[in-house]
C-alpha cells in the first residue's frame, strides 16, 4: 500500500509492503544510498537515520510504523551540526573503507544534539552501537570533539 | 586536502648498509606510448615488461604473471590532470596513494588532480588487486617514472617551443620555465604537443631527490571522503541501473552439500517474486572449484528485501554430505590424538632437538590453538552483473579481478575477453574479496533472467559462507640452558588440508621465527582433513602464527627469568639477514635481525617498558614483534584486567620499519591504528565454529567486533631506513595480538593460549 513520508524535508510516498524496513524504502524505492546495509538486526548501526532527529536503525523499522520526520545522511549538509561533523570528518580523514561513515555520522548527530560537549563516556555510550569494521575508533572520537569545538573554532585535534 | 594527522608519523633515521633497492627496476627497459586523449589532453600510456616475479613474492597470485603495467595521466587544456587509479580500493587508501606517487613526479599541484578508477584492465594496467600489502612495494618504483616521463615529455614541448635546451627547463607544481629567459608554459597548453613527441625511456628516466617531494610524505585525506561523509553512491551494493533485479542465493548450510528438493513453486508465486529456480554445481560448476558455485536456489524480485523475505518460506532439502560430520570440537580432539604421534612430515629439523631438550636446565611445554575465523567486511558480498549476448559486464566490489574473470568464464562457457569488469569501491575486504564466488552467482543469475541482476548477502549468508582463516594447533616444547639462553624448539603444527595438500592460508613457513635463531630446532607439521572453505584473512598466516610464537617465546622469557624485551633482544642476536625460506636473497623477503631490534629497542622506548612496574595492581604492559609483508613491527600493549575478567585495553604502541619513506602518512596512520584494533577485536572477540559441519555464528551478536569503547590509543612510529618503501594494510596486525595477550599474562598471571580470549578464566 502507499505510505508518505518525509524525508529530509521532502515527503515521498512509496507503494510497498508495511513490513519494508525504512532502509529499503530509502534504498531501493527512493535511491537515497547513503544509509548502509550492515546486519539486518540493529547490531551495527551503518543503517542509522533520525526520526524526528532522533538516531534509530533502519534496517530493523518497518515503513508503516514510521512517525515523524525522517533525515538521513543525504540531508545533513543542510544540518547545522551535520555539517561540523562532516567537516571534521573530512580534515581528520577519518575514513578507511567508509562504509560504516554515514551511520557513524547521523549518531554523533544525535550525539552532539543532546550534549554538546561529550565526554569520552558520553561518546562511548552514544557510538558503541557504531561498528567500524576498520577500526577508525581514535578519529572518530577526534573528529566528534574538533566537531563539538565548532563553531568557536578552538584549536584543530592534534 | 592536506589533513591533521593525530598521530604524528616521527621519522628518526636508522641508517643500514643499504640493501639495493629493486635492481630490477635499473634492469627494466621501459616504452612508453603516447597518444591523443579524447578531448585534446595527453594520454600518457607507460608500458613495463613483467615486473622481478622472484623478487617479490612467492604467493601463487603474483607468480607467473606478464605484468605489464600501462599508467595513465591525461591533461586537459585547463591544466587538470587525470590520474587513473589502477588498484582496488578497500579501505586501504590506494586510491589516494597511487595517483600521489604519479603526480609526485609528474611535478603538479594536488589540488589540480582529479582521480578515476580504473576499470580492470591488465594489458593496460598490469596486475590489479589489493592484497599481500604489495601496492607499495609492486608499484613505487614504476609509478614515480611513469610520473617522471610524463614531466619530461612537457619539458621537451617545452623546449621546442622555445627553441632551446631541455636542461634549461624546470618544472613547478604544472608549469615549465625556462631559466634564462624566465618564460613560462603551463602543462594544459603544453599538453597536446607533448603527447606527440618521443616518450623516455622509463629505465632511464630522472626522478626527483626525496629531499625535494612536495606531494609525496605530505598527508592527504582520502579522495572519496566527500562522497562518503555525504552519502553519495560509491560501494558495490549502491549500484543500480535501468531495469536491475534483484536476487539472494540461498546455499546449503554444509559447505558442498547438494540440494534434493525445493519449493520453488510457492516461491514463485509469492508477492513481488519475479523468479526462482534451482542452481546445480553438475551444471554450473563441473569442476567443482571451491570458489565456484554450489547448489542453491536463487530467488529474483524487485526488491532485495522481497527477494529475501521469500527466503522465510523457503523449504529445502538437502544431502549434506560427508562435511556435516565436522565439528569444532571434533578437531580440537583429533588435534590432540595426532599431537600424540610423530608428525606426518617436516618443515624444518635443525640439529638434535632431542639432545638439546635433554641437556636443557629448565623445559617448558605449551599448547597453543586459534579458531577459524570469518572477515566480516561490513558491506556484506555482493555483485551486480549485466549478462548480454554472450558477454557479461560487471560492477563488482572485487579484491582480485583477475581470477573473478576466469572463473566467470568458466562458470559460463564464454570467453574471458567477453567478460568486463568495473570495479566499485568496497566497504572492507580484509582478503574476503579476493574470492570471487559472488560474481558467478551474479553471473549465472543474470543470465537465467535475461536482466541486470544486484546479488545481495545477507550478514548471516556472509558469515556462513566464507573462506575463513584455519584455525590451528600447536604443540610447543623448547629447552633453555643455564644461562636462560633458547637451546631447543619443537613444535607440532596440526593444520588443515585436502588430500594431503595444506589448506589455503593454512601454511607455516620454515624461516617462521625463531628459525634459524636456535641451534636445535624442530617444525613438524600433520594435516587434518577440511571441507570447509579457507583462505587470506588480514596478514594470513601471520595473524595466526604471530601469537603462537610471540606468546611463547613470552613465556620462555618468564620461565628465563630475563626481561621479556631483552629476551627478545638475545633471541634476535647480532644485526644479520637471515635469508628467506626459498634461500633465494630477496631484500624483501629476507629477515634483517638488525631492523627488528632497532624497532623493538624504540617500542620499549616509548611505551616506558621500563618503568611499567610501577603501574598499578592488574595493569600491566606486554610486547612482541612480528615481520610480515615486508614490514618490521614491534608493538606494545597496556591492559587493565579488573577482577570481573573484562579486559580494558589502555594503549597500543607501534614502532614500524616500512622502508625509506612514508608516501601518504595520514592514511599509513590510519592503516596501522585500524590493523592494531582489528587484531585486538578479533583475540577478544571472534570466532567461527563448526557443529554438524554448520557454522555456528551468524551476526554480529556472535562475532563481535571491536567496538569505540573497547578501542584505545594506538601511538605510531615510523623508523625511516635506507630501504624500499613496502605496505602497511596488513603487517601491523601479526604482533599485536601477542602484545596483548602477553600484557593481560602480567596484569593477571593468567597465560592465554587459546584464542578467542575467554575473560572467564582472567577472573581474580
Amino acid at each position: 500500500m502507499a505510505y508518505t513520508i518525509e524525508v529530509n524535508g521532502a515527503n515521498r510516498t512509496v507503494d510497498v509492503d508495511g513490513d519494508m524496513p525504512l532502509l529499503w524504502v530509502l534504498r531501493d524505492e527512493l535511491d537515497l544510498k547513503g544509509s548502509k546495509f550492515g546486519c539486518g538486526a540493529g547490531l551495527c548501526g551503518a543503517c542509522t537515520v533520525h526520526i524526528d532527529g532522533k538516531a534509530v536503525r533502519s534496517c530493523v523499522l518497518p515503513v508503516a510504523l514510521v512517525r515523524g520526520r525522517v533525515a538521513t545522511i543525504e540531508g545533513m549538509a543542510a544540518h547545522p551540526i551535520g555539517q561540523e561533523l562532516q567537516a571534521a570528518w573530512m580534515k581528520l580523514d577519518v575514513p578507511q573503507c567508509g562504509y560504516c561513515q554515514a551511520g557513524q555520522i547521523m549518531q554523533a548527530v544525535d550525539l552532539l544534539a543532546r550534549k554538546p560537549h561529550p565526554t569520552d563516556a558520553d561518546i562511548d555510550d552514544a557510538m558503541k552501537g557504531n561498528v567500524c569494521r576498520c577500526c577508525s575508533y581514535t578519529r572518530i572520537r577526534a573528529a566528534i570533539k574538533q566537531a563539538a569545538l565548532a563553531p568557536a573554532g578552538a584549536d584543530p585535534v592534534k | 586536502m592536506m589533513v591533521d594527522t593525530m598521530i604524528t608519523a616521527k621519522a628518526s633515521v636508522r641508517s643500514r648498509a643499504a640493501s639495493s633497492p629493486s635492481a630490477a627496476a635499473h634492469s627494466r627497459r621501459a616504452f612508453l606510448k603516447a597518444s591523443l586523449a579524447a578531448g585534446g589532453g595527453l594520454l600518457l600510456q607507460a608500458t613495463l615488461p613483467p615486473l622481478a616475479r622472484g623478487a617479490m613474492t612467492a604467493s601463487p597470485e603474483a607468480a607467473g604473471e606478464t605484468a605489464a603495467l600501462n599508467a595513465f595521466i591525461r591533461i586537459a587544456p585547463d591544466g587538470i590532470v587525470t590520474i587513473m587509479s589502477k588498484n582496488p580500493e578497500i579501505g586501504q587508501g590506494i586510491k589516494t596513494m597511487l595517483p600521489m606517487v604519479i603526480a609526485e613526479e609528474l611535478d603538479v599541484a594536488w589540488e589540480n588532480v582529479r582521480i578515476e578508477q580504473a576499470p580492470f584492465d591488465a594489458a593496460k594496467y598490469g596486475r590489479q588487486y589489493a592484497g599481500g600489502s604489495r601496492a607499495t612495494p609492486d608499484n613505487y618504483d614504476p609509478l614515480r617514472r611513469v610520473g617522471a616521463a610524463g614531466r619530461q615529455m612537457l619539458i621537451a614541448a617545452a623546449a621546442q617551443t622555445w627553441n632551446v635546451a631541455p636542461a634549461e627547463c624546470s618544472t613547478q607544481a604544472g608549469m615549465v620555465h625556462h631559466r634564462d629567459s624566465g618564460r613560462s608554459l603551463s602543462y594544459g597548453a603544453l599538453a597536446a604537443s607533448a603527447a606527440g613527441l618521443p616518450v623516455p625511456d622509463l629505465a632511464r628516466v630522472p626522478l626527483k631527490d626525496p629531499k625535494d617531494f612536495k606531494i609525496i610524505g605530505r598527508s592527504i585525506g582520502g579522495v572519496d571522503n566527500a562522497k562518503i561523509v555525504t552519502g553519495k553512491p560509491l560501494f558495490g551494493i549502491d549500484v543500480t541501473m535501468p531495469g536491475m533485479l534483484h536476487a539472494v542465493f540461498q546455499k546449503c548450510p554444509v559447505f558442498a552439500g547438494k540440494l534434493l528438493s525445493a519449493n520453488i513453486d510457492a516461491i514463485k508465486a509469492l508477492p513481488g517474486i519475479h523468479d526462482a529456480f534451482v542452481v546445480r554445481a553438475s551444471e554450473a560448476n563441473p569442476s567443482g572449484d571451491w570458489q565456484g558455485l554450489h547448489d542453491g536456489v536463487a530467488i529474483v524480485a524487485k526488491s532485495w528485501w522481497a527477494a529475501n523475505r521469500a527466503r522465510e518460506q523457503l523449504k529445502v532439502t538437502w544431502d549434506e554430505g560427508s562435511n556435516a560430520a565436522q565439528s569444532s570440537e571434533g578437531f580440537a580432539q583429533r588435534a590432540t590424538e595426532l599431537a600424540r604421534g610423530a608428525p606426518a612430515s617436516y618443515l624444518r629439523r635443525d640439529g638434535d632437538v632431542t639432545a638439546g631438550l635433554k641437556s636443557a636446565a629448565r623445559v617448558v611445554q605449551a599448547d597453543y590453538s586459534y579458531p577459524f575465523l570469518a572477515h566480516i567486511s561490513l558491506e556484506p558480498q555482493n555483485c551486480t552483473a549485466h549478462f548480454q549476448d554472450g558477454e557479461v559486464v560487471f560492477w563488482a566490489p572485487t579484491q582480485f579481478p583477475e581470477p573473478g574473470v576466469k572463473l566467470v568464464a568458466a562458470t559460463l562457457g564464454i570467453p574471458e575477453s567477453n567478460v568486463t569488469v568495473n570495479m566499485t569501491r568496497m566497504g572492507g575486504g580484509f582478503g574476503r574479496r579476493l574470492r570471487n564466488d559472488f560474481m558467478a552467482e551474479a553471473a549465472w543469475i543474470s543470465r537465467k533472467v535475461g536482466a541486470p541482476v544486484k546479488v545481495v548477502w545477507t550478514r548471516e549468508d556472509d558469515i556462513q559462507h566464507d573462506f575463513y582463516r584455519p584455525a590451528g594447533f600447536h604443540f610447543l616444547t623448547a629447552g633453555l640452558d643455564g644461562a636462560g639462553k633458547l637451546i631447543a624448539l619443537r613444535d607440532h603444527f596440526i593444520t588443515f588440508g585436502q588430500g594431503g595438500k595444506v589448506a589455503d592460508s593454512a601454511v607455516m613457513d620454515a624461516n617462521e621465527f625463531p628459525a634459524a635463531a636456535v641451534p636445535n630446532l624442530e617444525y613438524g607439521q600433520s594435516i587434518m582433513e577440511l571441507g570447509l572453505p579457507t583462505g587470506p584473512l588480514r596478514a594470513p598466516r601471520s595473524n595466526a602464527l604471530g601469537f603462537v610464537f610471540q606468546s611463547f617465546v613470552d613465556e620462555l622469557a618468564y620461565a628465563a627469568g630475563i626481561d621479556p624485551l631483552d629476551f627478545r633482544l638475545a633471541l634476535l642476536g647480532d644485526p644479520r639477514v637471515i635469508v628467506n625460506s626459498s634461500g633465494r636473497p630477496d631484500p624483501l623477503r629476507d629477515f634483517d635481525t638488525g631492523r627488528m631490534r632497532n624497532v623493538l629497542r624504540r617500542v620499549g622506548e616509548i611505551s616506558r617498558w621500563s618503568e611499567r612496574h610501577a603501574l598499578p595492581a592488574r595493569t600491566a604492559k606486554g610486547i612482541a614483534f612480528y615481520f610480515s609483508h615486508y614490514g618490521y613491527f614491534a608493538e606494545v600493549a597496556q591492559v587493565t584486567v579488573p577482577p570481573s575478567g573484562e579486559i580494558k585495553l589502555d594503549h597500543v604502541w607501534v614502532v614500524a620499519d616500512v622502508g625509506s619513506q612514508i608516501i601518504n602518512p595520514s592514511g599509513a596512520v590510519n592503516q596501522v591504528q585500524g590493523a592494531a584494533l582489528d587484531g585486538i577485536g578479533a583475540a577478544i572477540g571472534q570466532a567461527i565454529t563448526l557443529e554438524r559441519g554448520r557454522v555456528v555464528q551468524s551476526n554480529f551478536d556472535s562475532v563481535r567486533p571491536l567496538r569505540i569503547d573497547q578501542a584505545a590509543p594506538v601511538d605510531v612510529e615510523f623508523l625511516i631506513t635506507d630501504n624500499p618503501p613496502t605496505g602497511l594494510g596488513e603487517p601491523a596486525l601479526p604482533p599485536v595480538v601477542p602484545a596483548l595477550c602477553n600484557a593481560i599474562f602480567a596484569a593477571t598471571g593468567k597465560r592465554i593460549r587459546t584464542l578467542p580470549i575467554d575473560a572467564d578464566v582472567l577472573k581474580a
